[in-house]
């Protein structure tokens, strides 16, 4: 399993100088497998270069899979290229909201003050999906999701193909709902998707300090996502959704940080950086 | 030993809610397991969940001896708040006489509530003790 990151960059784009090492783009990762089974998951402003390679590599069929709405991981897929060839189909798999289908969630994105198009003028063949209760399948992946504490109905998804898991938990706040380390692992959020995962990626905003005057805000302490890591047994932890304010050197601190926490185990935690290319191999 | 079930997101919310409450409060999943109670509960039913564990609530409950308290008659689990929420799926309300675990009776009002996490999906119940 080939894991990708086009941007890792939380809540708003942050093009600079500062934030070339990192990268400022919004969340897209994209996992692929060798018999050429693909997934992409959200649709932040990574996936407007991702969308430029699928296009030349003759991609024709995508699977899209969003953890939520929220514009950061929504905002690319106007710009994404496949969605404006006709060719292209599209399956989107998204949360399930009490009240609003995902078509007509992702169509207040594309609709007039915001953009100057509409859902239904969109070439390409998109199909809306409401992530499904149970397991299901997609090429080669094994899928399941489950919701998880962030503002509004956001899921996380477990990936398993060749024997390798990863967990994608992008925007989290497992603080709210209790200290994980002290919970049973089927009270802790998220823990369906994340146990026992070969790599887990999930949110670290925020230094801890900064943490403590954003809590309800839906984002991870660096601190809190290497303590859920531990409660989940990740074997390895990729830290995201970084916060628009930290420039390259804050990150590199906070990467420091998330290691001391963790200890000296050889696998310490490692902040994700737009252009990375994880391969996943089974433990 | 047995994995438990992952919990369903609305009931882990559910439970940090109930365990910041002064109100006495119950919760059960979707198939009537008795998930958690709050400290204030402890005092209702004269133990710890700590102590009790999950169990169904029919089973939990049957402790504690509920009964009507117009005609002191025993009250059956689809006369129990909790249970119409269960079965009925609707909001339910009753005044109704128990007995802790520590022997002592009491009068409460009980209110309880089923849980939807979309239209069709439930996924629990929470039930509130108002002491009178």
């Amino acid at each position: 399993m080939r894991i990708r990151v086009w941007g890792c960059r939380g809540s708003l784009p942050t093009p600079g100088a500062s934030t070339v090492r990192y990268g400022g783009n919004t969340s897209c990762v994209e996992v692929g497998l060798e018999d050429g089974s693909l997934l992409v998951l959200d649709a932040g402003t990574g996936i407007r270069c991702l969308g430029d390679e699928l296009a030349d590599r003759g991609v024709r069929e995508i699977q899209l899979l969003l953890t939520h709405l929220h514009l950061d991981h929504l905002e690319g897929l106007r710009f994404f290229a496949p969605l404006w060839n006709p060719e292209v189909s599209i399956d989107i798999w998204g949360p399930p909201s009490p009240n609003w289908r995902l078509e007509d969630r992702i169509a207040r994105a594309f609709s007039p003050p915001l953009f100057p198009l509409d859902l239904k003028d969109v070439p390409s063949h998109v199909t809306f999906h409401d992530v499904p209760r149970e397991p299901w399948g997609l090429g080669s992946f094994a899928l399941s999701a489950s919701l998880v504490v962030h503002p509004g109905p956001t899921v996380g998804y477990r990936i398993e193909a060749g024997g390798a898991t990863f967990a994608y938990i992008p925007d989290h706040e497992p603080a709210l709902c209790g200290r994980p380390a002290e919970m049973s692992p089927d009270w802790i959020s998220g823990g369906a998707v994340a146990q026992g995962a070969d790599l887990l990626l999930h949110d670290a905003q925020y230094f801890e300090d900064e943490y403590e005057a954003r809590v309800g805000w839906g984002h991870s302490s660096v601190a809190d996502a290497v303590a859920y890591a531990g409660a989940v047994e990740a074997q390895r932890l990729l830290l995201f959704h970084h916060e628009p304010l930290h420039a390259d050197a804050s990150l590199d601190l906070l990467e420091d940080r998330a290691r001391e926490l963790a200890g000296q185990d050889g696998r310490g935690p490692t902040l994700a950086r737009e252009g990375m290319v994880v391969d996943l191999k089974p433990a | 030993m047995a994995v438990a079930r992952p919990k369903h997101l609305v009931l882990i919310l559910a439970r940090e809610f109930a365990s910041n409450l002064a109100t006495p409060t119950l919760i059960t999943d979707e198939r009537g397991l008795l998930v958690y109670f709050n400290e204030a509960a402890e005092e209702v039913f004269g133990r710890s969940f700590s102590e009790v564990g999950e169990m169904p609530i029919d089973q939990w409950t049957a402790q504690f001896q509920p009964r009507s308290i117009e005609t002191d008659e025993p009250l059956p689990l689809e006369r129990r708040p909790t249970g119409i929420a269960l079965e009925e799926r609707r909001p339910a309300h009753e005044r109704m006489r128990i007995t802790s675990v520590d022997g002592v009776t009491h009068e409460d009002a009980v209110t309880a509530f089923p849980l939807f996490a979309h239209e069709d999906e439930l996924v629990g119940t929470v039930t509130i003790f108002w002491r009178e």
